[in-house]
This record gives C-alpha cells, sequence and structure tokens, in this order.
C-alpha cells in the first residue's frame, strides 16, 4: 500500500489557482482512474479534475470554496503497490496498531460478516470530443432509434465512448438529467432552510453585478418599436430557406441595427476604463449576448458582428448559446464585448432595467414581443409591439445621447429595409 | 369489378416492395401490392440472383478446365457445359424464391393483385387500363417501382443485341461476345461468359472499368480480366452492330453476341407518375429521410429514389416505411450502404471512398500477407480503412479479393456500431481467415500491424 498524491493540473493558461466548487468523492470512497474528483472554477470556467490512479480517497485538499494552486495536494489516495509520496512514517502506524489492538479483534467479530468489497462509483461520462462539423454523431442503431423515439437530439448528448461515441448508458443520463423532476404536492409547512455556498460561477456572477451596480450610475430608456415589417421579413426568410437554413432569431437582426447604429455613436460602443480615466471607443462591434446556462448568467462574445452577414451573425449567435449551454466555451469566447444584448424572449416582460455589463457602457435589453392596440389616427388596430429597454454608463454617455442611440434602433427595426442598404 | 380499399399500396413486388408488404403486414397494416411480373422484381427475377447462379455455374466450370494447370496436382478431362441445362437449374432457384416470397406476403396478409398500375390521383391506382381497370383506394401509395436497363439508340435491344436479362437467358456459350458498359453489371456477365469460353472484349467510355470506385480497388479486378484472356478497351464508345461485327471509336470488335449494359434508369414512365407532378431529382422521384415524394401519403423506395440502385438499400426503405406508416418513430439514418461488384475478384465498398471525407486516412493490408489468401491460391486483392484522423471513427471499409463479400457484413457493422480502429484492432478475429485482414489493417493503421 502506498500514497498517491493527486496534485491540482494546469487547468488553463494563465491561470495560477482555482476555487474548489464540488467535490465528487469523500474520504473511503474507492475511485478508479478517470474518475471525476472534484470541479474547480477559475475565472472563466468549471473544470473537473479527474483521478490519475486506482484507490481509495484518504484526504481531501480543501473544502468547498479553497483556492488550490495549481500543482497544490487536491486529494491523497491509498493505492496499491508504491504511491508517489511518502508514506506515513513506520513508528506512527505501529503505535496506532498498539493503539487500536486491545478494542479491535477482527478475527472475533461474527456479528459482523466479512464486508463486502467496496464498489467503485459508476464511470462518469467523460467530456465529449465534438465530432467534426456536420459530422454524424456516432452512436449504435439501437442508440439513435431510442434517442428518436424519446425525442432526443443525439448531437447535444455526450457520449462517454472512444471517439465520443453515445452509448446507452449515456442516453439514459442524459434523459435522466433532463427530465421532469419527481415531487408530490404538499401543503404542509416547510421549515426546511437550505443552505446554499455562494461559490464558482455564482460567485462571479454576483461579484461582476455589484461591481456594474456599485460603479456605473444607470440610465435606462424604454422605447417601444413596431416590429410588423420585421417580423414579415423574417418569416419570408426562414421560409426561403426552410430547411437549408437554421431558422433565424429576432437577434441577428437586432445586432445589425446596433452595427448600423454605433457607426454613428461609437461612444456607445466601448469600454470605459474607470481606473486611467479612458474611454476605448472599439471599431469592430463585439456584442455579448446574454445567455441563460445550467450554471447562471454568461455573457459569450459574437466577435467582429460588423464584419458578419446576417446568417454569419445568427450561426454564432446559436453557436456561442450551445458552446456555454454544453461546457465547450473558450475563454476568450467570454470576454472582450463592447456592447451587449439582454434577451428573455417570451419572458421579456414589459420593461426591465438591465445592468450594464461593466466596464462596457451600454446594454440593449429586449422585452416580449405582443399584438398591442395602436391608434392611427382614425381607429386603433393591432400591430406587433417589442419594447426595447436599454442602459447606459451616465458617467460617459448623456441622455441626449442614449435617446438618440434609442430612437435609431427604433427606426430601422421598424423600416427593416434601412438595415441592408447604404445611408 | 367493384373498387378495393386498403391502408397501403404498394406498386411493384421488388425487394423494396415486398419488403415493404411483409413489413406492413407484420404490423397489421391492410396492404395490396401490384406487379405485372412474378413477386421479387428485378433482382429475384432478373438480376442478383439468376446472375450469381450463373456465375457460380462459370467459375465451377472454369475452376475444372484449369485444374490441370494448376500447382494441386488434379488431372482432368476438358469439361463440357450444357447451358440450356445450367439456365434451367437456374431458373429453379428463381422460381423457388419466387413461391418464397408469395408465400411470406401471404402468411403476412398481404393481397397480391398482378397487372400494370397505373395513378387516377394521388389517392387512386388503376390496374391494367386506363379507368375501366381494377380501381385501388389506398390511404397511402408506395412507389417501388423498380428501374430498367437503358437502351443505346444505336443499339436496340432484340436479336444479337442483349440486355443483361436477354443475356441470362443464353442456351449456347457464343463464340465471341462484346460487352458495352464495363460497370459491375457488365464485368460480373463477362466475366462469367469468359470463363464459359467465349471471346470477351469490354467496351467503356470512361477511362477505367468500374469507374465508381477508384483505381487502387479496381486494379486486381483489371489484372484478373486480362489474365482470362478479356480484351478491355476504355475510352472508347461504341457506335453500331453489322454483320458480327461491333463498331466502336477505336476500331470493330467480333462479337456473336452484344451485351448492353450501360446502366438502368428508374421506372417512373407509364405509371402516372408525370401527371402526379411529383417533385423530381434528376429522373428519380426526390425523397425526404422518411422516403415521403413531395405529395403527401406518397411514398417512394428503391431504384426509383436513386443511387445506390441496391436490393438490400431498397429493403431498408421498405421496412422503414411499413413502420413510418404505421407511426414508428423511425427515419433513415443509416451511415453506411455496402456494395458488393461479383466480378473476380469481388469488390466490396462500404462508406467513404479514401478522400471523400475530409480529415481521413487510408490504411491498406495485402491478403499476401494473409495464410487464408495463401492456401485458397488466391492472394490477389487487399483490405482497406478509411478511418478519421482526429477521433479513429472508422468511416469506411473496402475490399478487392477472392470471397470478400462476406465481409460486407463486418463492413457494414463496424461503421453503423461507430466502431473505431482500436475496437476492431481489439477484437479477436478467427484464424485462418480472410477477416483477419480486417484486424490487421486496422492495426496497421496505428502503427501496431503484426504480420506485415
Amino acid at each position: 500500500m502506498g500514497v498517491f498524491e493527486i496534485r491540482l493540473p494546469d487547468v488553463g493558461e494563465g491561470v495560477a489557482e482555482a476555487e474548489l466548487i464540488e467535490w465528487h468523492v469523500k474520504p473511503g470512497d474507492v475511485v478508479r482512474e478517470d474518475d471525476i474528483l472534484a470541479a474547480v472554477m477559475t475565472d472563466k470556467a468549471a473544470v473537473e479534475v479527474p483521478s490519475s490512479a486506482d484507490g481509495t480517497v484518504l484526504e481531501l485538499g480543501g473544502d468547498i470554496g479553497a483556492m488550490i494552486p495549481v500543482g497544490g495536494v487536491l486529494v491523497r489516495l491509498e493505492v496499491e503497490g508504491a504511491g508517489n509520496a511518502a508514506a506515513p512514517a513506520p513508528e506512527a502506524e505501529a503505535e496506532r496498531a498498539a493503539e487500536t489492538a486491545p478494542e479491535t479483534q477482527p478475527e472475533t467479530r461474527p456479528e459482523t460478516g466479512p464486508e463486502p468489497a467496496p464498489e467503485p462509483a459508476a464511470k462518469k461520462p467523460g467530456r465529449r470530443m465534438p465530432p467534426p462539423e456536420g459530422a454524424k454523431p456516432l452512436a449504435a442503431p439501437s442508440v439513435r432509434a431510442r434517442a428518436r423515439a424519446e425525442g432526443v437530439n443525439l448531437r447535444q448528448v455526450p457520449g462517454s465512448g472512444p471517439a465520443g461515441r453515445i452509448s446507452h448508458e449515456d442516453l439514459d443520463n442524459w434523459i435522466a438529467s433532463g427530465g421532469i423532476k419527481q415531487g408530490g404536492v404538499t401543503r404542509g409547512r416547510n421549515t426546511g432552510v437550505e443552505e446554499i455556498r455562494v461559490v464558482g460561477m455564482r460567485r462571479k456572477i454576483a461579484e461582476k453585478m455589484a461591481q456594474a451596480k456599485r460603479q456605473i450610475p444607470h440610465i435606462t430608456i424604454v422605447e417601444e418599436v413596431e416590429m410588423g415589417a420585421l417580423e414579415d421579413l423574417r418569416a419570408a426568410l426562414n421560409k426561403k430557406h426552410e430547411g437549408s437554413r437554421p431558422k433565424l432569431t429576432l437577434l441577428p437582426f437586432l445586432l445589425r441595427a446596433i452595427v448600423e447604429a454605433v457607426r454613428e455613436q461609437p461612444g456607445l460602443n466601448a469600454r470605459f476604463d474607470d481606473e486611467d480615466g479612458v474611454i476605448h471607443r472599439h471599431g469592430g462591434v463585439h456584442a455579448g449576448i446574454a445567455t441563460q446556462t445550467g450554471q447562471g448568467l454568461t455573457v459569450p462574445v459574437v466577435h467582429h458582428a460588423e464584419a458578419g452577414s446576417l446568417w454569419d451573425n445568427a450561426a454564432e449567435i446559436q453557436r456561442l448559446a450551445e458552446a456555454a449551454r454544453d461546457g465547450s466555451i473558450k475563454r476568450e469566447e467570454l470576454s472582450g464585448g463592447t456592447i451587449t444584448i439582454t434577451s428573455l424572449g417570451p419572458l421579456g416582460a414589459i420593461a426591465t432595467t438591465p445592468i450594464v455589463n461593466y466596464p462596457e457602457v451600454a446594454i440593449v435589453g429586449v422585452n416580449k414581443m405582443q399584438i398591442r392596440p395602436v391608434w392611427d389616427g382614425q381607429q386603433f388596430r393591432p400591430r406587433k409591439m417589442m419594447n426595447l429597454s436599454c442602459s447606459f454608463d451616465h458617467r460617459v454617455v448623456d441622455g441626449w445621447d442614449a435617446a438618440v442611440f434609442v430612437q435609431k434602433l427604433k427606426s430601422l427595426l421598424e423600416t427593416p429595409a434601412m438595415l441592408f442598404v447604404e445611408g | 369489378m367493384s373498387d378495393l380499399k386498403c391502408k397501403l399500396l404498394i406498386i411493384g413486388a421488388g425487394p423494396g416492395g415486398y419488403v415493404c408488404a411483409i413489413r406492413a403486414g407484420q404490423l397489421g397494416i391492410d396492404t395490396i401490392v401490384v406487379d405485372e411480373g412474378r413477386a421479387g422484381g428485378t433482382c429475384l427475377n432478373v438480376g442478383c440472383i439468376p446472375s450469381k447462379a450463373l456465375i457460380h455455374a462459370a467459375e465451377e466450370f472454369h475452376r475444372i478446365a484449369s485444374a490441370p494447370q494448376g500447382p494441386l496436382g488434379i488431372s482432368c478431362g476438358a469439361p463440357a457445359i450444357d447451358l440450356a441445362k445450367t439456365v434451367a437449374w437456374k431458373d429453379g432457384i428463381v422460381q423457388r424464391l419466387n413461391s418464397g416470397v408469395t408465400a411470406l406476403m401471404k402468411k403476412a396478409g398481404v393481397r397480391f393483385v398482378q397487372g400494370r398500375a397505373r395513378f387516377l390521383d394521388g389517392k387512386t391506382v388503376s390496374v391494367n387500363g386506363n379507368g375501366d381497370g381494377q380501381v385501388i383506394h389506398a390511404q397511402h401509395i408506395v412507389i417501388a417501382s423498380g428501374s430498367a436497363p437503358v437502351e443505346l439508340p444505336d443499339l436496340p435491344f432484340g436479336g444479337p443485341i442483349l440486355s443483361s436479362t436477354g443475356a441470362m437467358e443464353l442456351t449456347q456459350v457464343p463464340e465471341s461476345l462484346a460487352v458495352v458498359g464495363g460497370g459491375y453489371i457488365g464485368l460480373e456477365l463477362g466475366t462469367a461468359f469468359a470463363k464459359l469460353g467465349a471471346k470477351v472484349t469490354v467496351v467503356e467510355a470512361e477511362e477505367r472499368i468500374l469507374p465508381l470506385y477508384d483505381a487502387e480497388l479496381t486494379r486486381p479486378v483489371a489484372a484478373r480480366l486480362e489474365a482470362l484472356g478479356v480484351a478491355v478497351k476504355t475510352g472508347t464508345l461504341a457506335r453500331s452492330y453489322e454483320n458480327g461485327r461491333l463498331q466502336t471509336s477505336q476500331g470493330g470488335v467480333a462479337a456473336e453476341k452484344v451485351l448492353v449494359t450501360v446502366g438502368r434508369r428508374p421506372r417512373t414512365a407509364g405509371i402516372g407518375i408525370e401527371e402526379l407532378a411529383l417533385t423530381q431529382d434528376g429522373p428519380f422521384v426526390k425523397t425526404d429521410s422518411h422516403c415521403q415524394s413531395s405529395m403527401r401519403g406518397i411514398y417512394a423506395i428503391g431504384d426509383v429514389t436513386g443511387e445506390p440502385m441496391l436490393a438490400h438499400r431498397a429493403m431498408a426503405q421498405g421496412e422503414m416505411v411499413a413502420e413510418h406508416i404505421a407511426g414508428h418513430a423511425v427515419q433513415w439514418d443509416k451511415r453506411a450502404i455496402p456494395a458488393v461488384c461479383f466480378t473476380d475478384p469481388e469488390v466490396v465498398a462500404c462508406g467513404a471512398l479514401p478522400g471523400e471525407v475530409e480529415g481521413t486516412a487510408a490504411t491498406l493490408f495485402p491478403l499476401q500477407a494473409n495464410g487464408r489468401a495463401l492456401t485458397a491460391e488466391r492472394e490477389d486483392g487487399f483490405l482497406r480503412v478509411v478511418w478519421r484522423q482526429s477521433d479513429h471513427a472508422v468511416m469506411g471499409l473496402q475490399a478487392v479479393g477472392a470471397g470478400v463479400p462476406e465481409l460486407s457484413a463486418a463492413f457494414a457493422l463496424a461503421i453503423e456500431m461507430g466502431a473505431c480502429l482500436e475496437d476492431i484492432g481489439a477484437t479477436i478475429h478467427a484464424h485462418p481467415t480472410q477477416s483477419e485482414a480486417l484486424q490487421e489493417a486496422c492495426l496497421r493503421a496505428l502503427g501496431q500491424a503484426l504480420h506485415i
């Protein structure tokens, strides 16, 4: 028997330490090589750390929330054969044995039978190597048939097999994780209080929000936009390319409108370094898209939206959203934004007060679209209306500029042809 | 005659149609099949099955004839063949399978109506006659009308100009035979007649025989044709036939008979498909991933839907369509359709060919390094794996060699199950068999080949 120390591996370029956010094992657990031991959070993403040996967990390297330096001991395992760490001194071992000897006499313990060998925990599916773009996911015909019957898109299911092959077990896990949670209706008093440590991504979000709200005096403008023309155009484009291209949402159109609007007002497509007192106005539009993931809010960035076509941007928004949700998003795809869009779709309410994504200076909030009566001078007419709720950093954006920007967005969206013609 | 009604009407009782019918019957769908001929279609009556019978007979004859020159120490007299008896034997097999298919359909509760079907509208078909024949109303209609040999305007079928069907009815081995078209059908039958003693010339317009495959894969076939004394004229166009000579762009060829195998066209004419204005894909009926045509309730399967025109593809489509009509969640999601040429040596191809998919590499294992191939006197050929470099997934498998068609099961299974090189490399393959070459090719791709 030896002791094997598992150290925190290099979890990302330039990362010196990482926060422990989840333990997958506890002392006494039997683990196999490649089993996930813990999850740590770097400044951008959660990373799972697998075991590099078979053994029994002796000791954990810290509590949830602790910062572990790269190369620091994460877990100590007891392993067959020699370990990679100094074993406890033999005297100490003998001493301990002597102390415990009188009480424990394993040979004369008839009440407890032979202890069953501990079963190692089932292997968790590893991170899937995504198959090359456009390639079909690898799965046996029976797995494909069952996925179809369950309405599961296999492209989304992580495969644990070689080459990312998806097994029945992977499919089971996927369905179990996405299934409707069990739970009956009870009307009794519930006095339970659950304590949830704010760690990892949630702590990052909390810090970021507090900083933005503390530093930035917000001004929010809510304006209504008649969406009929744009919705007709969107429907026509989707119909034309039905089946051959992914469906266009509103977002790529809005992105286009922002690109046009900031051309006249470059001061809104900027980052404000308030420590040095410098505003960086960017030529390129790097639009953050607020995205809800299982871990919480994250903001992947469509870089150079000004250079992409409507379809390019639509595809990029979709790709980033999927990458953010499945955890494969890269650090550089989560940084460098110059303006942000936040949209809750049908949940978007009538008006919101978005928080500027510090150190940016403007955020465009999209509220829900609905048919409302609009007075045309003679009668009420049903119109597809949608509100935009935009917030600005009032330190560097005056109310006038903010209002001009919002009016520009409104006029572009109401006359969508203006989005696609010069002048 | 009163009109018939059913839930599912299938036009054509070939491999696609009859499998669709049997599966539909098993699923309790009230089904009628219409075909002007006997059950089994091209495949069973005038295609796969009879040609394989003829190829087998020719091979047996050739073995005996060439045994005294072989290294095995066998001596025997020169063999003779009564081709009329061979054809009768072949017809017997076809008949047995005919009645087998008919019985299977009957057992599944499928009604069979003999005659030529013609669409009256998207839900109605008349059999024999334009409106005055038997009218059948159906909720769903499956077009499984198959394909027919393409005729050359200057070489119309008849007399000495044969289609593949005609070639399999010959009761005497022709002295000389010109085969126009060096695809698999022409080469299979041409090789058989060469083995039976005919002087065979293959005329192919493209630069290579079997132009759908790569040169590496077809080279052993070309070499064997040469050894069998078959003349192959590539890059040559057939022009006309007169006085026992086929005129080509490269001179005349003496030919008692001319076999024209320049491809097959989908049978869409004469059954009213034009009037329905179904969306076409070239000459074929365009279908989606459920084999549905552009008109609701009308499906198409098999050769009318395009390449590859293979019986087993039609069968799989037929099965899927029956299940789709029964409301099952099915979809055409096959990763690979194996294709076999019963040339000499045979060729099997499944999945991607080298260079077809980006990011793949091809690795070859020669049968010269396979013990079983040596003991069968056939060391020509090889096995080849096409694999994805990023994750070692097997994307394609091909083989050329005597007896390789049976490997098609392993090939298709590997690709359909999503195997990677390591899976096949770590699977024990029986010794001594040709299949060891499959394992070795995968090991070789991993840099771990043992026997080369």
